[in-house]
């Protein structure tokens, strides 16, 4: 068992003492396996704060158990100040869910879908058509709201995905990797968008394997692995974990095990990883001691096809953390 | 219930969008009704059974038996009358089809009925109608079975010790009060003729109910496209109980069902005729049986694992239910194993309660067969509803 690290806490409270969100020591398991075990965070009014891990790491159970969904078996979430669980009706007001699927009607048009929700967030009807008008200007489907949503875009659905989990002006969002399958431009746009909810002074939490959009977003960020937080902070203070080395990627050929064993043996070299179609090491100095490496690379038997040098990041970290990348 | 109520709302503005539930929950049943109305209508209808009449003896007993007997059927539309000169007209009609049966009172037929000879009533029936010639022979026998009686009633009147001559005024009176007397057993059909529903009503009323199996799966079975398309997260991630998400999707079933059976019933009255009986009768069945089929499919969605598999599985169990309770072949006429087993569907008792309604009787009439139905559905929802839990947990 691996204590989850926290480096440098943030100041998880609002200004009245009370955090967005905060959970204790949640679990879940679904039969034998273990979805989510001992997560613990928090997070303060107009944070954004990251869940960042590889596919299947329990990020969407984690999120489900603090959006109301699911029942977590042991632990404690509280939002707002309010316990939340999947009866507490109230407590489910402070949120907005922006689950991973596209969770709109297609047979319905834009603005009938926010109306929709509109009513179900206990808005009156006169509210509810003017809020639904501000979140049309706001995600840009003021134009098309009369249309049927299944003769939209991908990037359209997912927009209005967003925008009805802004509905209701919640204390806490949840994005549940809102930019799988999207477009660069809407990619684009839903980042200025969680960048301008953060600005206004919304909590968010943002799950996503997409190290570069953790790193943008998000004032903090949690790395979840097999369901564990193995490490939290800020984007400096995690890549400060793996040290001031580089993340050489080469691509090879050959006997990549061998060539392995030989480059772990240099001065500098802290991490070596065999991948399908090369090697990843962290090395103390990359710059300096390239040439040496790549040449102990040869000589062990590979062939070198292309190398590249990366300066530390979450993707260096989740490496060091876990020996894997986050895309696997 | 807001909750419930906007949900209902959606999900009814979504199957208004979608051509196919009005398809399944409107035109279709209309134009089957319709269709097998037309083809089956006129052999299913009731008609008057056709006889001619040969009255070669012109005697008192003979006219009593078209004016007592024959005529007063006549009038009550049970049989069509003509009149034949000979016997062997009457057989060339029976032959030709022209008519179901002849009666032929032979000349002396009144003499020999008042005398202590016998005498015979003829019948003469046509090959082609079974039933009518049966039906015949039947009021021949009951004709000679009253004259039979008012033999005896005459004979134990002047007592067994009388011999001679008996005045024949004495005779007339005597005869004239055993024909006049009360008849000491009535046997009245009160069930079948006047609760049997006109084809122009039953196609109708038979397809509504077929079709309704049909038409509530598109509110129970969203549930189950909800969890598969990911919306059922986002509503149980809203702030209502996740009580109102079933409530609301039953609530859709229920409104498309009465809705669109309302409809049929309306439709069906203006259009073809369709005689459904007592409005508040028809409406307690119909509530009753929405409820009932309702509870049916969100029990087959409760054991499905997805949308696909439980209107597959649902269109199975509305057949099969559909069949034995009747809307393609009345199986409750047929009697036996088969009558009874028609009572465990709520097509069955739906169709015998407009079947009370038909005989012109009020609302309180259908009270066992709604009383049925509601019981079918309290026990497929309690079972549903235990089951459906799990659907709500993602």
């Amino acid at each position: 068992m691996t204590a989850s690290r926290t480096i440098a806490p943030a100041e998880a409270t609002s200004s009245a003492g009370t955090a967005a969100l905060s959970c204790r020591q949640l679990r879940k398991s679904f039969g034998d396996l273990v979805a989510v075990d001992d997560l613990s965070l928090r997070i303060a009014d107009g944070e954004t704060y990251g869940l960042l891990g590889p596919n299947g790491a329990g990020k969407t159970t984690a999120i489900s158990m603090v959006a109301g969904v699911l029942e977590p078996d042991e632990g404690e979430i509280v939002v707002a100040g309010e316990p939340m669980t999947v009866r507490a009706v109230q407590t489910k007001r402070h949120i907005g869910y922006v689950p991973q699927e596209l969770a709109v009607y297609p047979d319905l048009s834009a603005r009938e879908n926010l109306r929709f929700f509109a009513r179900l967030y206990g808005m009156s009807r006169s509210e509810g058509r003017d809020r639904t008008e501000e979140v049309l200007a706001t995600i840009g489907l003021q134009e098309r709201a009369a249309e049927l949503v299944g003769k939209y875009s991908g990037g359209m659905k997912r927009r209005l995905n967003i925008g009805i989990g802004l509905l209701h002006r919640p204390r806490l969002l949840i994005l549940d990797e809102p930019t799988v399958g999207v477009d660069p431009q809407s990619r684009n746009a839903i980042l200025q968008g969680g960048e301008a909810l953060s600005a206004e002074g919304m909590a968010v939490l943002y799950t996503t394997h997409y190290m570069e959009e953790a790193e943008r977003l998000c004032d903090r960020i949690g790395v979840v692995d097999l369901g564990r937080l193995i490490v939290e902070g800020t984007v400096r203070e995690l890549t400060a974990l793996v040290g001031e080395s580089d993340q050489v990627h080469l691509t090879a050929t050959g006997d990549l095990d061998a060539a392995a064993r030989a480059v772990r043996d240099l001065p500098g070299v802290r991490q070596v990883t065999v991948r399908a179609d090369g090697i990843e090491i962290i090395d103390a100095d990359a710059r300096s001691g390239l040439t040496r490496l790549l040449s102990t690379v040869t000589a062990a038997g590979a062939g070198i096809r292309s190398v590249s040098v990366d300066e530390p990041d979450l993707e260096a970290v989740f490496l060091h953390l876990t020996g894997k990348s986050l895309r696997e | 219930m807001n909750a419930a109520l906007t949900i209902a709302g959606k999900d009814v503005r979504q199957r208004l969008r979608d051509r196919s539930a009005i398809l399944m929950a409107l035109v279709l049943p209309l134009a089957l009704a319709f269709l097998f109305n037309l083809l089956f209508g006129s052999a299913a209808a009731p008609r008057p059974f056709r006889y001619a009449v040969v009255d070669l003896d012109r005697g008192p007993i003979a006219q009593a038996f078209r004016t007592d007997v024959l005529d007063p059927l006549q009038r009550d539309g049970v049989v069509e009358l003509r009149a034949a000169t000979s016997a062997q007209e009457g057989e060339r009609l029976a032959d030709s089809g022209a008519v179901d049966a002849v009666f032929v009172l032979p000349a002396g037929f009144s003499a020999a009925a008042q005398s202590d000879r016998p005498a015979s009533l003829e019948v003469i029936g046509s090959v082609d109608a079974p039933t009518g010639t049966d039906v015949a022979r039947s009021i021949a026998g009951s004709y000679a079975a009253d004259l039979t009686s008012v033999r005896l009633a005459v004979t134990a009147a002047l007592g067994d010790g009388h011999d001679g001559e008996v005045p024949a005024q004495q005779l007339a009176t005597l005869a004239a009060r055993a024909v006049a007397a009360e008849r000491p057993v009535a046997v009245q059909d009160v069930s079948a003729a006047a609760k049997l529903l006109d084809s122009a009503t039953f196609f109708p009323a038979s397809m509504a109910v077929f079709f309704l199996f049909f038409s509530v799966q598109l509110g129970v079975a969203s549930l189950l496209d909800e969890r598969s398309d990911g919306t059922l997260r986002r509503l149980l991630a809203a702030p209502v109980p996740a009580s109102a998400v079933l409530v609301g999707k039953l609530l859709t079933s229920v409104i498309i069902g009465v809705v669109s059976t309302t409809v049929l019933v309306v439709a069906s009255a203006v259009l073809m005729g369709a005689h459904w009986g007592n409005p508040a009768g028809v409406g307690l069945l119909v509530v009753a049986g929405v409820l009932a089929a309702t509870g049916v499919t969100a029990l087959v969605a409760s054991l499905a694992g997805n949308a696909e598999q439980a209107g597959s599985w649902g269109a199975v169990v509305a057949v099969l239910l559909g069949l034995l309770g009747g809307v393609f072949v009345p199986v409750a006429q047929v009697g036996g194993v088969v009558a009874t087993m028609s009572l465990v569907t709520p097509h069955a008792w739906f169709l015998r309660g407009l079947g009370e309604l038909q005989g012109g009787a009020g609302p309180q009439s259908v009270l066992p067969a709604a009383g049925a139905m509601l019981a079918f559905a309290v026990v497929t929802f309690g079972v549903a509803m235990l089951r459906l839990r799990k659907v709500l947990r993602p």
